[in-house]
């Protein structure tokens, strides 16, 4: 009780807006002012820095157009089913080469290392495969999403508590009843790493095979507003993609109690 | 004696399988190809695309594509090593700095960058310096958030050490705290030369324009299909040798302990 009251005894000496904030915020103006005054200045090319009130304006009408939410809805739909296929794939593999020493020596140094290779190159073997429609976009962002998830789950497997997987032999738990009740909630920091990872590179891959051959999705609308020279709406499309994914990404974070860990 | 040379034996045989099973599933594609189950205008076999290396050297002049792609890497890989140290230096100097922009750098990293390829074309035109300077934009967040690691977690007995021998600001970064946070920043800078790389091939390939990126693009626009195998081959090949250099580079600066 009486630390509790010491607390609240300090607490309204405490600023209301603190030197960080106020920093952020005089960041934010600077570099507000710097762009307002590079669009007027004519230093650059015309509209390549246009106005704050033109971005806003193009941010308002994107927003209120149901075509932009349709676009997002396919594009959205394409990484959530690239997260699924490939991020479920992942897990499987990862369970089966983390839990076996033998092949983990054998194939992880080959997810170890195509892991990192740039995904997009395997673009026109995918439209090759699916076609041009959204199937080849969904391949690529399988493709993309299963190595992070695949090493991040077979490093959450060999980390797995033994004494957890002696419980579980213990009770004589068959396979399956292994992974949902042990393996599965023992692992579920680093599965939930691994798939902040996939999401993150699903989302690049989808969408920059969107920009190469498309004609839905907000990669087409991104690029079909710089064929056309719009730059407002390529900056306010920009914008609203990465506060989605930056989001997208905090939430995933979250949802898995990523923020707990340090904690517990 | 013996177990030491069972032991090295045993350790081969996993990377006998991997490799054993890569050149079983070969051996399968080319015969599904072959016999016709899988038709050569979606896969050609792997023969072919075995065939087609050495048209890669010759015709289509991989080696002068390759300097392109390694050049545009490393100048993107210069530019961030240059400033995302000197960023996360200054972060981790000015603590209120760092508190209301970390958040930001470590935001950027999770942010679709490599999306602003439009924008940089409009910027700098089609050229170089767009994939240089995507590359540089998409690599610098790790580059900055392992400068701020590795100089935060340099070890109190070093800072004090270089207190005592009363040794100036600059003497203290330049002498204990920069070498001391040498290995950290390093896989910084690693990660950040592997993003720099995935997105130089990324935006060649893109953006139709120079090295390996665009000659994968080339390829499969003339529909040579096995070039177009042969060539995302030698692009993986490239980034698994760059990636096995880095982390030898990276291995030689970490301490023993």
């Amino acid at each position: 009780m009486a630390e509790t009251g010491r607390l609240r005894a300090t607490a309204p000496s405490a600023p209301m807006i603190g030197p960080v904030t106020l920093l952020r915020a005089a960041i934010i103006l600077g570099v507000l002012a710097i762009w307002e005054f590079l669009s007027h200045s004519g230093w650059l090319y015309r509209d390549v820095v246009p106005s704050l009130v033109a971005i806003g304006r193009a941010l308002l009408e994107l927003l209120s157009h149901g075509d932009y939410y349709f676009n997002l809805g396919v594009t959205a739909a394409e990484v959530g089913f690239a997260l699924l296929i490939g991020g479920g794939a992942g897990v499987i593999v990862g369970i089966i080469i983390g839990a076996n020493r033998f092949l983990a020596r054998a194939y992880e140094p080959y997810l170890y290392y195509l892991g990192p290779t740039p995904k997009i190159i395997f673009f026109p073997v995918m439209i090759m495969y699916f076609g041009v429609g959204p199937e080849s976009k969904v391949a690529l962002g399988v493709l993309s999403c299963f190595f992070p998830v695949a090493l991040s789950t077979a490093a959450g497997m060999r980390g797995i508590d033994r004494i957890l997987i002696r419980v579980g032999e213990s009770f004589r738990a068959n396979s399956w009843q292994m992974v949902t009740k042990i393996y599965l909630p023992a692992m579920r920091h680093p599965i939930i790493n691994g798939v902040r990872l996939g999401l993150g590179v699903a989302l690049i891959g989808v969408l920059l095979a969107e920009t190469k051959l498309s004609n839905k999705g907000i990669g087409f609308l991104i690029i079909q507003a710089y064929s056309i020279f719009d730059m407002p709406r390529m900056y306010a499309m920009l914008i609203v993609l990465f506060v989605l994914a930056i989001g997208a990404n905090a939430l995933v974070g979250r949802l898995g109690g990523l923020h707990t860990i340090r904690r517990t | 004696m013996s177990v030491a040379v069972a032991r090295r034996s045993g350790s081969y045989m996993p990377a006998v399988a991997g490799l054993g099973s890569l050149l079983v599933f070969f051996l399968v594609m080319e015969a599904l190809v072959q016999s016709g189950m899988v038709s050569r205008f979606i896969v050609p076999p792997p023969s072919e695309i075995l065939g087609s290396f050495g048209r890669l050297f010759v015709e289509e002049h991989v080696v002068s594509r390759f300097e392109q792609t390694i050049v545009e890497c490393l100048t993107a890989g210069v530019m961030l090593t240059v400033f995302g140290i000197a960023g996360g230096v200054l972060m981790q100097r000015y603590t209120l700095l760092q508190r209301a922009c970390e958040t930001w750098v470590a935001a950027l990293a999770s942010a679709p960058v490599a999306l602003m390829y439009p924008l940089f074309l409009v910027i700098f035109g089609r050229n170089s310096w767009t994939i240089i300077m995507m590359a540089f934009v998409s690599a610098l967040p790790p580059v900055i958030l392992k400068t701020i690691e590795g100089i935060s977690g340099t070890r109190r007995v070093l800072v004090n050490v270089g207190r005592s021998f009363n040794l100036t600001p600059s003497q203290q970064f330049w002498k204990i705290l920069f070498p001391a946070a040498l290995p950290t920043i390093f896989v910084g800078v690693r990660l950040g030369l592997i993003f720099a790389l995935i997105n130089v091939v990324g935006v060649e390939f893109l953006i139709n324009y120079g090295g390996l990126g665009q000659l994968i693009n080339d390829l499969s626009e003339r529909y040579d299909l096995a070039g177009t195998y042969a060539a995302i081959c030698f692009v993986i090949l490239v980034s698994v040798l760059f990636f096995m250099t880095l982390e030898k580079i990276e291995r030689w600066l970490r301490p023993v302990d």
